[in-house]
C-alpha cells in the first residue's frame, strides 16, 4: 500500500516503496560487508547487474543523488550504508537533499536547539 | 524473582560510536552528551544489573526486506556486533541470556504477541552503542537480550502496541523466577529525520514534551498515531516506540534519576533518560 500522509519532505516507505525498491535495498543491503563495497567500487556496472537493478535504479545509482535513489524505492537505512562508500555522513547526505551547503545545513541543525 | 531495577533510555546515534573512537568524548560538540552518562555510571556501579534487556531497532544489519519482523526477540547465547557499511568499529560480543529469552518469548506469546524468535541474530549500533556508553571499557558486566521493533517498512507498530509489548516484557520478567537484577533499555530518538527535503528536522518542544511524558504520563504519548510521530519528531522520530516500549516494561514505582537533552547529536535531539523502578507496596507485601 501506499501512505498519502502528504507531510511535506517526508517520504514514507511502505508496502509500495517496498516492492519497487527491493534490489536496488538489496544491493545496499549487501554493503554492510566490505568484499561486497569493494567489489562494487571494482566493477559499478557489474555488481549492478548482479542484483538486477532496474534502469531507473541504476541511474539514481550513477547519479549518487538521495532524493533521486528514493523515488526509485530505496530506503535511507539501506542507502545509509551505499553513502558509506563514499564516507558521506548523514549531514552529507542532509545537505545535499535540502540543497544547502555543508555549513548552512550543520548550522540549521545548531538553531533547532 | 526477578528485579527490574529501573530503565535508561538513551540516542543511539552512529556517530557517537565515531566520537568514542576518535576519543571525543569532552570535546565541546560532545562533552553534553557524554556527560549525561556520569550519573548513568553511578547507578550501575550501585546497582550492578546482571542483565539488560535491550529495546531497539534494527537499521538493516541483522533484519531485510525479505522478512522482516515486526517484533523480534534475541534467543541466543551471544551477539555479534558487525561491520555496517561506515568504518565505526565493531564492538566485543555480548554474553546473551538464552534461557530468560525463551521465557520472555513463552511468556509474550501467551500474551498474544506473537513475536519472532531469532538464535542467530548481529546486533547493531543501536544496541551495542547505548551497552557502550554504559560501560565505556567494552567488559560487559551483564547478560543481555535484544528485542527490535521494526522502524525501517510501513506499516509500523503503533505507540500504543509498543506500549503493550512492553507492559508483557514487563509481565515476562517479573515472572522469571531467577534472581537477577534486569535493567531494561528503550534506545533511539529523539526527533530527527535523515531522508527527504525535511531532513535535518528536530523538534525541541516535542522532545521536551516526550521526556517528561514518558516519565510521568506515558500513556498520553500512546495516543499519537505514527503520522502524528512523524509529522512532530520526523521520520526517524518514531524510534520513540522503543522509549515507550522500554516504559511499559517498568512495572513499579517510576521516577526519574537523571535526564539530558542537548541538540544536535548528529542530526538528532540528543536524550538520555534513567529511571529507578522500585516494587510497588503491595507487591512488597505478597512476598
Amino acid at each position: 500500500m501506499s501512505y498519502n500522509w502528504n507531510i511535506p519532505g517526508t517520504p514514507v516507505f511502505g508496502g509500495d516503496e517496498a516492492r519497487k525498491g527491493y534490489a536496488l535495498n538489496k544491493m545496499c543491503f549487501s554493503f554492510n560487508d566490505k568484499a561486497n563495497r569493494d567489489a562494487f567500487k571494482a566493477d559499478e556496472d557489474a555488481y549492478m547487474a548482479k542484483y538486477n537493478l532496474t534502469d531507473e535504479q541504476k541511474a539514481a545509482i550513477a547519479s549518487r543523488n538521495v532524493l533521486q535513489l528514493i523515488a526509485a524505492g530505496g530506503n535511507v537505512y539501506y542507502l545509509a550504508k551505499f553513502a558509506g562508500i563514499f564516507g558521506l555522513s548523514v549531514q552529507d547526505i542532509g545537505a545535499q537533499q535540502t540543497g544547502m551547503s555543508l555549513d548552512d545545513f550543520k548550522a540549521h541543525l545548531v538553531a533547532q536547539g | 524473582m526477578a528485579n527490574v531495577i529501573g530503565g535508561l533510555a538513551t540516542s543511539h546515534v552512529p556517530s557517537i560510536g565515531g566520537a568514542i573512537a576518535k576519543g571525543l568524548q569532552q570535546d565541546p560538540y560532545w562533552k553534553p552528551f557524554f556527560d549525561a552518562f556520569d550519573p548513568i555510571h553511578e547507578f550501575l556501579e550501585r546497582e550492578k544489573p546482571d542483565v539488560a534487556v535491550v529495546i531497539y531497532n534494527d537499521h538493516g544489519l541483522s533484519h531485510f526486506l525479505d522478512k522482516m519482523p515486526t517484533f523480534a526477540v534475541g534467543a541466543a547465547e551471544e551477539y555479534k556486533n558487525a561491520d555496517e557499511g561506515w568504518g565505526i568499529p565493531v564492538l566485543p560480543p555480548f554474553a546473551g541470556h538464552a534461557a530468560l529469552s525463551w521465557h520472555i518469548i513463552e511468556s509474550l506469546v501467551n500474551d498474544e504477541f506473537d513475536i519472532t524468535s531469532c538464535q542467530e541474530h548481529l546486533v547493531d549500533h543501536a544496541f551495542s552503542l547505548p551497552l557502550k556508553l554504559m560501560y565505556p571499557d567494552a567488559k560487559w558486566p551483564v547478560r543481555t537480550v535484544p528485542i527490535t521493533i521494526n522502524s525501517v517498512q510501513h506499516p509500523l507498530p503503533s505507540a500504543l502496541r509498543c506500549w503493550k509489548l512492553g507492559q508483557a516484557i514487563g509481565r515476562a520478567l517479573e515472572s522469571w523466577p531467577g534472581a537477577e537484577k534486569i535493567v531494561v533499555l528503550g534506545t533511539g530518538g529523539l526527533s530527527h529525520q535523515l531522508d527527504g527535503a525535511r531532513a535535518g528536522f528536530i523538534n525541541k518542544d516535542f522532545d521536551l514534551l516526550c521526556l517528561d511524558k514518558i516519565v510521568n504520563d506515558p500513556v498520553a504519548l500512546t495516543k499519537y498515531s505514527n503520522k502524528e510521530i512523524i509529522e512532530l519528531a520526523g521520520s526517524q522520530g518514531v524510534e520513540l516506540m522503543c522509549w515507550i516500549a522500554m516504559r511499559g516494561a517498568l512495572q513499579g514505582r517510576v521516577s526519574k534519576l537523571h535526564s539530558t537533552y542537548h541538540v544536535p547529536i548528529s542530526n538528532t535531539g540528543g536524550a538520555v533518560l534513567l529511571m529507578e523502578n522500585k516494587p510497588r507496596p503491595h507487591a512488597m507485601a505478597a512476598e
